[in-house]
């Protein structure tokens, strides 16, 4: 069913370029400059989070972690192996994909925990430092219900994740 | 925030390597992480751009602006009076659809502005709930087409990367749901101080 969306979508919007009268092909080559753009200025995040990360991993550190966090999670159908990407994406978007890219590699991108982890990082944002940015930006010092609501929506996507992947798999 | 976590990322790994006794494998995984970080990136570019030229064509064919105008009533839903505002309403729906496209280079920017034009509006005083909600909408996920994920999964040999696709949109629409609802409830739980 979903192997139709993509070829379908870039033929539709191609199509509709074309009939608006665009440049279709420089207009493309022009956003995906800023694709590389945006993948050569992430580079040095990954490398700092994933060194970080492969650290923590090797030590045994976020095995200890996620068994200690797994009986809440469990509940909540997360698997062990997200347990840790649950903590560390409402912090950092970065560390997130890193992480995450780490679960579906190591896990297989096709299993249980890989499909869960990428719904995961597909369903939710980086809310704590999004409140910290928009914030800032205004000079909100009290915010009130915004991080107590977002923290819970993170939590929801995450259980959320893991239901609609049984659900769908 | 961000500093601590990551300092504390490697305090934890020496600790937890000393006292588990895998000092040499936490020595060998830092010079492992970052050649790791290089191979992903160069996984996902070629996705990264694919995708973000075809968000260009959409943004500058008018297909972007078609879909802003379809959200407009979603919106006057959401923000209540402050959808009088047609300059603040313009700038929060191209936030949202820059978002629901997966452009959050350019929807952070925008969005930014959009709170700003809010927050003057109400007053620039305290923490109005308008404001709130346009922040709170983007702690959560409304991107349409989860490419980077798919990229990753791509490279990680998925047959079919993008067939998360529906779950995606499903558990983001959750979420959203129970931010929402949430931050309703909530409201005379955590008064505007600022009032």
């Amino acid at each position: 069913m979903t192997s139709i969306l993509i070829p379908a979508l870039l033929t539709c919007v191609g199509l509709y370029a074309l009939y608006s009268g665009i440049e279709v092909f420089p207009t493309f080559l022009a956003g995906a400059k800023k694709g590389l753009e945006t993948a050569v200025s992430i580079l040095p995040t990954l490398v700092g989070l994933l060194t970080a990360v492969y650290m923590m991993r090797s030590s045994g550190f976020i095995d200890l972690a996620g068994r200690a966090l797994s009986p809440i999670l469990s509940v909540l159908g997360i698997p062990v192996e997200c347990a840790t990407l649950a903590l560390l994406k409402p912090i950092s978007g970065g560390g997130g994909l890193a992480l995450g890219s780490e679960i579906i590699r190591t896990c297989g991108a096709d299993s249980y925990a890989g499909r869960v982890a990428a719904v995961m990082l597909g369903a939710s944002e980086t809310s704590l430092y999004t409140i910290s940015l928009y914030c800032g930006h205004l000079g909100i010092k009290n915010t009130r219900y915004a991080i107590p609501a977002a923290l819970a929506g993170d939590l929801c996507a995450f259980a959320a994740s893991a239901f609609f992947v049984r659900l769908f798999f | 925030m961000l500093s601590k976590l990551w300092v504390g990322f490697f305090a934890a790994s020496l600790l937890c390597g000393a006292f588990t006794g895998r000092l040499d494998a936490v020595s060998t995984a830092a010079t492992q992480g970052a050649a790791a970080a290089v191979e992903l990136i160069l996984s996902i570019t070629g996705l990264m751009c694919l995708w973000s030229g075809v968000m260009e064509i959409i943004s500058a064919s008018g297909l972007a602006a078609k879909m802003e105008s379809c959200l407009r009533p979603l919106l006057q839903k959401l923000f209540g009076v402050a959808a009088h505002d047609r300059q603040a309403m313009q700038l929060v729906s191209a936030n949202v659809t820059a978002n629901l496209l997966g452009l959050s280079n350019a929807g952070t920017p925008i969005g930014l502005r959009a709170a700003s034009r809010l927050y003057d509006t109400a007053g620039r005083r305290g923490a109005p709930n308008v404001v709130l909600t346009l922040i709170i909408l983007n702690t959560t996920s409304i991107q349409l087409i989860p490419s980077t994920v798919a990229a990753i999964r791509a490279s990680c040999g998925a047959t079919q990367p993008f067939d998360i696709m529906p779950a995606v949109w499903c558990a983001s629409a959750c979420s959203v749901t129970i931010v929402l609802l949430l931050a309703h409830a909530l409201r005379t739980a955590f008064p505007d101080d600022g009032k």
